[in-house]
């Protein structure tokens, strides 16, 4: 018990400041995190809800990232500067052939350092229990510089492999859809034989159809197409030379057919797979989907909170606080719970796409994108903090004394 | 005689529009001066709530002007009304609503972090002032593991944090058991009478008249009847309850 005559020394040193900078001590953030773990039956469903959001989106968005990869993945890789292609080609695997003497006029072209010939066609793969499944023959030059794969395994190089009679590359991700146990195993493409002689490393395909890597003589061959016939010239351009100005050049002695930089054809590959097909629209709405149902649980579940919180929300502006002291709590709930939920959702996709990693369509999950979803995560608990912040806009002070 | 620190003239309080339109407080002049104890009673509905919210400058009379210090405030919009609060009152509640997910002492420092007190001067004073109000075995005691005489000496050591010129109490003790009522309405006087602080007291418990300094009965929206009373000086302290 103290005497109240200590009063005024006691009150001596809280003197008010001129200027209040109020919420400045954490008892925001305290009140904050009190009121998220008061209820723990509701606070572990926000947390589930926000997760599963998180998780959904993660998921989502590396499937797409994957699928932007595959689509473009033999544009990408190809080490070419600009690529020429039949008029009007709306994605990598799906252009029809021209004429090889393309290439040569390529070479004409002042700035051209290399020129060389690819043909892309589809294939039936036959495996040695007759079941047939459908490849995407790549045919290059022997001796190719541009459009192989580099990362091949075991560490052999790409020119000597295909150096061996019918040899063809696969991806090792497709061997057992493609029937395939052990280098120099007997194949069939449309009924022509070719042997596996090498394996690409992390080369997938979107379209199910799995690239068959081989020289351009073999791919005719398997694919009954004549000596005249490529799918693309691959340019690589001088040092000292623009990319524009020979892409401009090349277009300019070849009208009939399209010239594009390796930029350009990734995105004309990505665009129409992504938006052409329904493919990406899925993946990018169910995104968009289960940003929205982070957005109600956390919604419903602050609401929940701000309302039971109400009389003391009223008391604290009656005591003079402002009410953007009472948007700070709210807002760190709602930080609160997109921080710990956002981890929690992160961690699963993490693990998730780490155990799909060998699958055909594992979903990328780089870091910038795990950061992104950490970020939305937090930005859509705010965001559904908005209904709880007009609730406290429209607290009444005086209620405290009716 | 000292200077009103709060001064309300021709105070008429409306709510409603139109047909609805119901008026409270009928041409009401008050004064409230430090150092003394001055009771609003009166039965329920005559207005005196409404009286104590406007001279606690929590509402805007829909006549009349509040000055407070001699300015004029009844002008103000709803922010500068709030910083007005922070700066002169301290409000205690009768149904206390202290945060339930914070302790005793932090639900004080609540009232110190408003103006920017830093944490650890807060912390200290807080737990000085529920030591104050004979609570300093409960510190850290959440309001649920406090009996309502005690929450109600957490609401009073958060009104006196800030260390308002004006404390204002909406029915002290209408919760309370008469013991207890008596000595938080003491404790009041006290405040007044030791720290010469400006308490208004709304009530309509008739226990506690003696204490007051002022009494002014509000009938209603009216004021009814004023009263000096006349007692000898306080010299209790707050107790266990």
């Amino acid at each position: 018990m103290s005497s109240v005559n200590s009063l005024g020394q006691l009150t001596e040193g809280v003197r008010r400041p001129t200027t209040a900078a109020h919420g400045q001590s954490g008892l925001t953030l305290l009140i904050a995190w009190r009121n998220l773990v008061h209820d723990r039956v509701r606070f572990a469903v926000t947390l589930v809800g926000i997760a599963f959001s998180t998780v959904l989106m993660g998921i989502q968005l590396g499937m797409l990232l994957n699928f932007m990869h595959t689509t473009s993945t033999i544009v990408d890789h190809a080490n070419a500067d600009l690529w020429i292609a039949v008029q009007g080609v709306r994605s990598v695997d799906l252009a029809t052939p021209i004429e090889e003497r393309r290439r040569f006029q390529a070479l004409s072209v002042p700035g051209v350092a290399a020129a060389e010939s690819m043909l892309l066609q589809f294939g039936s793969w036959k495996r040695n229990n007759g079941v047939r499944e459908l490849v995407l023959n790549i045919g290059v030059e022997p001796f190719a510089e541009m459009g192989l794969v580099p990362d091949m395994v075991p560490d052999v190089d790409i020119h000597d492999a295909l150096s061996v009679p019918n040899g063809v590359i696969i991806d090792r991700l497709y061997a057992d859809k493609l029937g395939v146990h052990s280098l120099g195993q007997t194949v069939e493409i449309n009924d022509h034989r070719a042997r596996v002689v090498g394996f690409t490393n992390g080369i997938r395909t979107f379209t199910q159809a799995p690239y068959v890597f081989t020289t351009l003589k073999n791919a005719r061959h398997f694919t009954n197409r004549s000596e005249n016939d490529i799918t693309y010239v691959l340019i690589r351009v001088k040092d000292g030379f623009s990319k524009e100005e020979v892409a401009r050049e090349l277009k300019r002695r070849m009208p009939d057919v399209d010239v594009l930089n390796t930029d350009e054809f990734s995105f004309k590959s990505r665009w129409y797979w992504l938006f052409t097909t329904g493919a990406g629209i899925t993946l990018v709405s169910s995104s968009l989907l289960a940003l929205m149902v982070g957005v109600v649980i956390v919604a419903q579940t602050l609401y929940a909170s701000t309302l039971d919180r109400l009389p003391e929300y009223a008391v604290v502006r009656a005591m003079g606080g402002p009410s953007s002291y009472l948007y700070k709590i709210v807002i760190k709930q709602a930080i609160i719970g997109g921080v710990i939920g956002g981890v929690v959702g992160i961690t699963i996709v993490l693990v998730l796409a780490y155990i799909s990693r060998d699958s055909s369509s594992p979903p990328q999950v780089p870091f910038w994108l795990a950061s992104s979803i950490g970020i939305v995560t937090i930005l859509m608990c705010i965001c559904a903090s908005l209904v709880s912040l007009k609730k406290v806009m429209s607290i009444d002070p005086v209620k405290v004394f009716r | 005689m000292n200077q009103p620190v709060v001064a309300a003239s021709g105070i008429t309080h409306s709510f409603g529009s139109g047909a609805n339109r119901s008026t409270v407080l009928h041409d009401i002049s008050l004064e409230v001066r430090a150092g003394e104890v001055l009771m609003l009673m009166g039965p329920s509905g005559s207005g005196k709530t409404t009286l104590l919210n406007i001279i606690g400058c929590l509402l805007q009379p829909t006549e009349g002007t509040v000055r407070l210090h001699g300015q004029a405030v009844h002008q103000l919009n709803i922010e500068k009304l709030a910083a007005l609060r922070l700066q002169h009152f301290g409000f205690v509640f009768q149904s206390h609503n202290l945060f339930p997910v914070l302790t005793a002492t932090e639900n004080v420092m609540v009232a110190l972090d408003l103006l920017g007190v830093k944490r650890s001067i807060a912390h200290e004073r807080a737990r000085e002032l529920l030591a104050l109000v004979g609570l300093g075995h409960r510190l850290d005691n959440y309001p649920a593991q406090l009996s309502i005489g005690q929450k109600q000496r957490v609401a009073i050591a958060r009104a006196l944090a800030a260390d308002p010129p004006i404390l204002m109490a909406d029915e002290p003790t209408a919760s309370l058991d008469s013991e207890t009522g008596l000595k938080a309405i003491e404790f009041f006087r006290m405040l007044a009478h030791h720290q010469h602080r400006a308490v208004v007291i709304v009530t309509h418990d008739p226990r506690i008249f003696h204490f007051a300094d002022r009494v002014v009965h509000i009938e209603d929206g009216r004021i009814g009847k004023h009263e000096i009373v006349t007692h000898e000086p306080a010299s209790l302290t707050m107790g266990d309850a």
